[in-house]
């Protein structure tokens, strides 16, 4: 019960707060227009940041708050970093790349600085990483960060597993692995869920009711049991192939998730085979691969591409909860859902030995630092995208 | 005695690509208590944003400069919001262009029209609910006892446009600022909305400032007309001043808008083939039947007018003749020879030799293809020219309608104005070479100098061309200035046909005499007489004898 007293007595000190600032603000700035016409719940607001700062600064002087510490340091490195990067790109390259930069927020700029570190260290995964993602190694369970004092070892900065591999070599694979195989599944997706729902969109009629019931069915189902069994299935049909069984994920999540691909699709494209052009082109008598793909298509690809980041997104955490429960990427190949399961039990560390439970938290890590960065990109190519329309 | 409104030298700026440019430089505005002033201009001119700054308001991303709004001695560029609220919807209020988009569809009209009134502490509720009644009643909306009792939806366009009006009058206002109010609606519409409006002005002696692009409209409502372009005031002047005695040259020009004719062509001789005959079509959509018995003729060369109020089947007709809607009965003939009912049983010859172009510009043409690609498509398609050929004849399209090929061809549509999106929706026609263009409402969407260019221009590609137009319009100003004969539409059937001159001359059809009639002139005695002919008594006297 306390805890509540607690809560109400807080958010009474800061509505008092709010009240006497904005008395105090209007009064001492002479009723300027900006204090004279802000809302009390405006100034609650503002109280209300105020005391969460308050709450951050002695959050941080409190000795335990290790991961605290570290997540605001970390948020401080991305910002200065996505910074540098912008400036860097405001000044060198080509002129209209520089343009592009000019305008762009800092979160877009993070998001693509994060893409092309992704990428790079995806694509050249082998020459990178200083063991082999399926090396064993003498030492099992290395504690990260390289101090033997604390159980660590200078050669494996990042640790070891259970089986003593290399954590940092995996974690570099794992990127090869895992978003290699998300970007194919979603391009994959995307091509089956968009090409029928635009062609649904256009036809209209049978085929329109044939492709959305079928999609409805396959949507009925939830997605994560349906791909579970599907694999269950399929893994007969591998027969312990393991590049067969990969394939077979890629498939099925691919036409799992063409559903909601599709649905969208169909009902953007629905808005949009209305317009006069459309018209203009059918009666001009064209076929309908120039009436989806140049006409449709090209005014769809906002939302589709809005979409596709978030869909990729989705389709990067299937795969990493698949793996997770084993029917996904198969040992030995590194994947970051897989590893976040084999290092999980580490998080009963975290209250006393904060190293150690940093283990099974960089994979998990690096998923959500990807999902965060594709999201800013989307957002601001919606944003210029619905910008250019105005 | 002060003026109720005093603007003077505002500016104001509009923010786009991170610079802020200037949308008025410098207007003064005056407004005595119970005057009606028009401000007039083309779209771009500024005079939304001059009407909503009187009201102490900007659109986001636009701001306030310099200068000064003060209404009725309080400055509302200093007001507080507190201050402000007090005012808006109390003492000035505003009627939007579309009542349709204004109405929140969720709510009835009634609670609607009571929100002012009780939050300012007019009215309770019921006195306002009676009050709305007696304005319904005041405006001739028909059954007020219920009908603030529907849904915004359950109202036609003009009722709804009236009933904005009534909920703008609920708290008495000193002044009403009308956007635009009847350039959605019918020309027959039009005018009770304008009597209306007109009368309900008069009797409560609130001022106003009517917005509107229309000059005829202007002149029957306003005592006093302010021309704006592009930001800067042209002049100002009482009305029949203003009409009779323009100063500035671009005034004299708005003015001449009207004054484009051109004469109709002889009649074709008995053995003249027509170029395509619509003979007895009647189309239906589902059980809906849209066209009954619709025929006529267009012969080679000649413009023929298909006119009517919205609704009367003229679109219909279109899409039964280019084949996207199949009729149930008659035929559409080609040259003498019928067309398939379907347009994907056409051959490719038949689509190219009719042409549409659309009303509105803005979705006629993709958002996503340069101009060079847009009118290229169709040249590519049926001629299947490539290369520098195509460019060629891409550059000479430009030409013809008289845009720069260097300096438009590889635009975005987003980047033209309504007028040059018009000329581009024709060259995209032209492109294909065809004999026969129907014209869909082509110049109801832009402004009077703007449409006045496009006529121009369709009559003279029409003598080099030699094309034959349909000109589907429910604007008669057009047909006059245009066509050679006309069709008149109503629910569905032609009611009357026949030349121009003939048409225009009377005895008419009754139906085709009420659209000819309701047609606003630039006299400012108009309406009066027009009211006084159709013996409707001054709605002002029908309200006093009500209460």
């Amino acid at each position: 019960m306390s805890i509540w007293l607690w809560i109400i007595a807080a958010l009474a000190a800061i509505a008092t707060l709010a009240w006497v600032g904005l008395w105090a603000a209007r009064r001492l700035s002479g009723n300027a227009p900006r204090f004279r016409d802000m809302s009390y719940g405006v100034a609650f607001g503002y109280a209300l940041a105020l005391a969460a700062i308050a709450g951050g600064v002695w959050l941080w002087m409190k000795p335990g708050a290790v991961y605290f510490r570290w997540a605001v340091m970390g948020f401080a490195i991305c910002a200065v970093a996505a910074f540098v990067f912008r400036l860097a790109g405001r000044h060198l390259g080509p002129e209209r790349l520089k343009r592009q930069f000019r305008k762009m927020p800092l979160t877009a700029a993070f998001g693509i600085l994060v893409i092309i570190l992704y990428a790079v260290v995806a694509i050249f995964a082998a020459w990178i990483a200083p063991h082999g993602q399926e090396a064993v190694l003498g030492a099992a369970n290395v504690v990260p960060g390289g101090d033997p004092a604390m159980g660590g070892d200078p050669a494996f900065p990042l640790g070891t597993d259970r089986i003593g591999r290399d954590i940092l070599s995996r974690l570099i694979y794992g990127a090869q692995n895992t978003v290699g195989l998300a970007f194919a599944t979603t391009l994959l997706a995307f091509f089956l869920g968009g090409a029928l729902g635009l062609l649904a969109a256009v036809v209209g009629g049978w085929l329109d009711q044939v492709l959305s019931r079928g999609v409805d069915v396959l949507m009925a189902i939830p997605s994560l049991i349906f791909a579970l069994l599907l694999l269950t299935i399929a893994s007969v049909w591998a027969d312990g192939a393991r590049g067969l069984m990969t394939l077979y994920m890629v498939l099925i999540i691919a036409v799992i998730d063409s559903t909601r691909v599709f649905r969208l699709a169909r009902s953007v494209g629905i808005g949009i085979v209305v317009m006069d052009y459309v018209e203009a082109a059918k009666l001009r008598g064209e076929g309908m691969g120039h009436l989806v793909f140049r006409e449709i298509l090209p005014n769809a690809m906002a939302p589709l591409l809005a979409e596709f980041g978030l869909r990729f997104c989705f389709v990067f955490l299937t795969i990493a909860s698949l793996s997770f429960l084993g029917v996904g990427i198969q040992p030995p190949l590194a994947d970051w859902g897989t590893m976040v399961r084999d290092l999980a039990q580490f998080i009963n560390f975290a209250a006393f030995a904060p190293m150690v439970a940093l283990a099974p938290l960089l994979p998990a890590l690096a998923i959500a630092v990807l999902t965060v960065g594709v999201n800013f990109v989307v957002d601001w190519m919606l944003h210029r995208s619905s910008g250019l329309k105005s | 005695m002060t003026p109720l409104l005093e603007i003077r030298d505002i500016r104001i700026e509009g923010r786009s690509d991170e610079d802020w440019h200037p949308i008025i430089n410098g207007v003064d505005l005056t407004l005595g208590r119970g005057e009606v002033l028009g401000l007039i201009g083309e779209s771009g001119a500024g005079k939304s944003t001059l009407g909503l700054a009187a009201m102490g308001y900007v659109r986001d991303g636009v701001r306030i400069s310099g200068g000064s709004v003060v209404f009725d001695g309080i400055d509302l560029m200093t007001a507080s919001a507190e201050e402000k609220r007090s005012l808006l919807g109390r003492r000035i209020a505003y009627v939007a262009q579309s009542a349709a988009a204004s109405f929140n569809p969720a709510h009835k009209l009634i609670d609607q029209h009571v929100e002012a009134p009780v939050r300012h502490g007019v009215q309770d509720r019921s006195e306002s609910v009676e009050d709305a009644i007696e304005l319904y009643a005041k405006l001739r909306l028909p059954d007020p006892d219920q009908i603030g009792f529907r849904y915004p939806h359950q109202v036609s366009g003009g009722q709804l446009q009236r009933a904005m009006t009534a909920m703008a009058m609920s708290c008495r206002p000193d002044l009403i600022i009308f956007d635009e109010p009847t350039t959605a609606l019918d020309v027959t519409t039009q005018i009770e909305v304008l009597a209306a409006i007109r009368d309900i002005v008069d009797q409560f002696g609130t001022s106003a400032i009517y917005i509107t692009h229309d000059l005829a409209v202007v002149a029957q409502m306003a005592d006093r007309i302010k021309v704006l372009l592009r930001g800067d005031e042209v002049e100002t002047a009482p009305t029949r001043e203003m009409l009779e005695h323009p100063r500035e040259d671009y005034t004299k020009s708005l003015w001449a808008v009207r004054g484009f004719h051109r004469p109709e062509k002889p009649a074709p001789g008995p053995d003249s083939v027509p170029i395509l005959s619509v003979e007895g079509v009647t189309a239906a959509y589902g059980e809906q039947v849209v066209l009954e018995d619709v025929s006529f003729d267009i012969h080679p060369g000649r413009t023929v007018a298909v006119v009517g109020e919205s609704g009367s089947g003229k679109s219909t007709t279109a899409r039964v003749i280019t084949g996207l809607l199949p009729p149930r009965g008659g035929a559409v003939k080609f040259e003498g020879e019928t067309l398939p009912a379907g347009y994907r049983k056409r051959s490719k010859d038949q689509l190219r030799q009719i042409q549409m172009i659309y009303q509105m510009a803005d979705t006629a043409l993709n958002p996503r293809q340069s101009i060079a690609q847009i009118i290229g498509r169709p040249v590519r398609f049926y001629s299947g020219l490539g290369g520098r050929r195509l460019r060629a004849r891409v550059d000479e399209l430009l030409e013809q309608i008289e845009l720069d090929p260097a300096t438009y061809r590889d635009r975005l549509p987003g980047e033209l104005s309504g007028g040059q999106k018009q000329r581009v929706g024709i060259a995209r026609a032209l492109a294909a070479e065809p004999r026969l263009i129907i014209c869909d409402e082509v110049t109801s969407a832009l402004d009077q100098l703007v449409a006045e260019g496009i006529l121009k221009l369709l009559a003279r590609l029409q003598d080099e061309l030699g094309l034959s137009y349909m000109f589907i319009t429910h604007d008669l100003a057009t047909v006059k200035a245009i066509a050679d004969e006309v069709v008149v539409m109503k629910e569905g059937r032609v009611i009357e046909q026949g030349a121009k001159t003939a048409m225009f001359t009377p005895p008419h059809h009754p139906y085709t005499d009420l659209l000819l009639s309701s047609v606003p002139e630039m006299d400012p005695d108009w309406l009066d007489r027009l009211l006084a002919e159709r013996g409707v008594e001054a709605l002002g006297e029908a309200a006093t004898g009500k209460m």
